[in-house]
C-alpha cells in the first residue's frame, strides 16, 4: 500500500503537548484535530482504506457464524464484509465516512446497480476481502465515549486505528470499557466475547517515519491532499475554511509537506495520534477493568484481544 | 437501518442505559424500504438466539407489523419452514428504516435517521 505511507511525512512530525485537560477541552480538541479532519478528507481517505490488517481479519474469521459484533470507527467500513456469516454493526464519529461506509455495503448487496450517489468510493480498487456477494451489516453514526449499543449485547467488537485519536489517557481507557460493556462474557468455546483494539505504535523502527521507543508520543500527523485529490471541490472549500483557524496551530509547523514546495494547490490536515509504547495498550485495558487474551504487533501497530475481566486467558487454548 | 440493528441499540446517554425503559427505542414516522438482499439461512438460525425476542415483538408491533408470536421459533420448526425462514429474514435483514426517529423511553431524546443512517451523536448537555 504505497499510497497510504505516501501520504504520511517520512520526518518527525510536529509534537504537541497534551497535559491532562479538562474533558470539555480534550473534546474540542478532538473535534478539531480529529473529528474535523475526517470529515473534510473522508473521500480521499476511504479511498487509500481498503485493505484489511491481517490481524483484524484473522480475529474476524475466527466468529463463529450468527455471531453479532461491532466495528467501533469502521470508517469506510471495510470489515464490515470481511467474514459474511457474522452480523456487523459499524458505528463511526464521522457522518461523511458513514455515509461512505453505507454506500459501500449496498454496492455489495445490490452488486449488478451501483447507485449514482457511489460515486465518490468509486475510486477505491476493488475491496478484495469484500468482494463477494451480501453483506449482513449495517452503519450507524456514534461516538465512542456514547456508544448507543445495549450492554453485553453482542459477542464481539474491533476497533482498528481509533484509540490512538483520543487525546487523554482518561479517554482512551474509557473507550476501551465501553467496549468491554458491550460484549458477552467470553466463553471456552469459541473466540466470542472479546474485544479487538488496534492502535498505532510508537516504536516504528522499520518505517520511514522516523518514531521509536523513547520519542514522542503525542503527534499531529499531517493528511496531504492534492486539489486533484478533493472529490467534491464545492463543498470541500465551504467545509474547510472554516476550520482553518483550528487548524493552523498545527499548520504553523515546519510540517514537511509545506518545506518540500507544496503549493496552495495542496491541503494539509493536522491528525492528533498517540503513539502507544509496549506495554501500554495492556495497561489501558487492565485499567478499564479487562482482561488481556493475547496481543501482539503488526506492522507499526500494537494490538491486543481483550476480555471482561476476571482474567480468562488461563483457559484459553493456545 | 435494519429491523435487526435495533434488536441491540439503546440509548446513548449514560444514564438511561441502566434503565429498562431505554431498550428498545421506539421507532416513530418511520418510512420503510425492502432491500433485496440473499438469504443465509445459517446465520439467520444462528443469529436468532442473540436477538431479544420480547424486544423485537415491539419494535415489530410499533413498525405496523403483525403480531410475532409469544415464542421465537426453534431451529428446527426454522429448518423445516421454509416460509417462517423467508419472513424473518425478510423482517430482520431486509426491512430498512429510511427516515423517521428513534426515540428513548426513558428520556424521551429522539435521534434522527436520514437516508438510512441512524445519528447518535449527542448534544453536549446530555453527553
Amino acid at each position: 500500500m504505497a499510497s497510504t505511507s505516501a501520504l504520511l511525512s517520512s520526518s518527525a512530525a510536529p509534537a504537541v503537548t497534551r497535559l491532562a485537560a479538562a474533558d470539555d477541552d480534550a473534546e474540542a480538541y478532538e473535534r478539531a484535530h480529529v473529528h474535523g479532519v475526517y470529515e473534510a478528507i473522508a473521500p480521499h481517505f476511504s479511498s487509500t482504506r481498503y485493505k484489511p490488517w491481517p490481524a483484524v481479519a484473522e480475529f474476524l474469521h475466527a466468529q463463529t457464524s450468527g455471531a453479532v459484533g461491532l466495528d467501533v470507527g469502521c470508517g469506510n467500513g471495510k470489515y464490515l464484509g470481511v467474514n459474511p456469516d457474522v452480523f456487523m454493526l459499524g458505528s463511526d464519529r464521522s457522518p461523511a465516512l458513514i455515509a461512505l461506509a453505507r454506500s459501500r455495503t449496498q454496492q455489495q448487496e445490490q452488486e449488478s446497480q451501483p447507485e449514482p450517489g457511489a460515486s465518490s468510493a468509486k475510486a477505491a480498487p476493488p475491496p478484495p476481502a469484500a468482494a463477494a456477494a451480501a453483506t449482513a451489516s449495517d452503519v450507524l453514526v456514534a461516538d465512542g465515549l456514547s456508544l448507543p449499543f445495549r450492554d453485553r449485547s453482542v459477542d464481539f467488537a474491533v476497533c482498528v486505528a481509533v484509540i490512538h485519536h483520543m487525546s487523554t489517557r482518561p479517554r482512551r481507557q474509557e473507550a476501551i470499557r465501553q467496549l468491554l460493556s458491550c460484549v458477552r462474557a467470553a466463553g471456552n468455546a469459541d473466540a466470542g466475547g472479546h474485544v479487538f483494539v488496534m492502535v498505532w505504535a510508537l516504536e516504528q523502527g522499520n518505517s520511514r517515519r522516523g518514531w521509536d521507543e523513547g520519542g514522542e508520543q503525542d503527534l499531529l500527523v499531517p493528511w496531504v491532499m492534492k486539489k486533484s485529490q478533493q472529490q467534491q471541490p464545492k463543498k470541500q472549500k465551504q467545509k474547510q475554511h472554516p476550520k482553518k483557524g483550528l487548524l493552523q496551530e498545527g499548520d504553523k509547523s515546519d510540517a514537511p509537506a509545506e518545506a518540500s514546495g507544496h503549493t496552495d494547490s495542496s491541503s494539509v490536515f493536522q491528525r492528533y495520534y498517540h503513539l502507544y509504547r509496549k506495554g501500554e495498550l495492556e495497561e489501558d485495558v487492565l485499567a478499564a477493568g479487562g482482561a488481556v487474551v493475547t496481543g501482539g504487533y503488526e506492522r507499526d501497530n500494537w494490538w491486543v484481544v481483550a476480555a471482561n475481566g476476571p482474567p480468562s486467558s488461563s483457559s484459553r487454548p493456545t | 437501518m435494519k429491523v435487526l440493528t435495533l434488536n441491540f441499540l439503546t440509548c446513548a446517554v449514560k444514564d438511561c442505559k441502566s434503565s429498562n425503559n431505554s431498550f428498545p427505542l421506539h421507532p416513530k414516522d418511520a418510512e420503510l424500504v425492502y432491500d433485496d438482499l440473499e438469504i443465509n439461512p445459517q446465520l439467520l438460525v444462528n443469529v436468532l438466539p442473540r436477538v431479544d425476542w420480547v424486544a423485537l415483538r415491539t419494535t415489530s408491533t410499533e413498525l405496523g407489523f403483525p403480531e410475532l408470536p409469544e415464542q421465537p421459533p426453534t431451529v428446527e420448526e426454522l429448518e423445516s419452514d421454509e416460509k417462517m425462514l423467508q419472513d424473518l429474514h425478510k423482517l430482520l435483514m431486509e426491512t430498512q428504516i429510511m427516515e423517521g426517529k428513534l426515540v428513548c423511553g426513558n428520556c424521551g431524546h429522539e435521534y434522527a435517521i436520514r437516508e438510512g443512517i441512524a445519528n447518535f451523536l449527542l448534544p453536549s448537555h446530555l453527553v
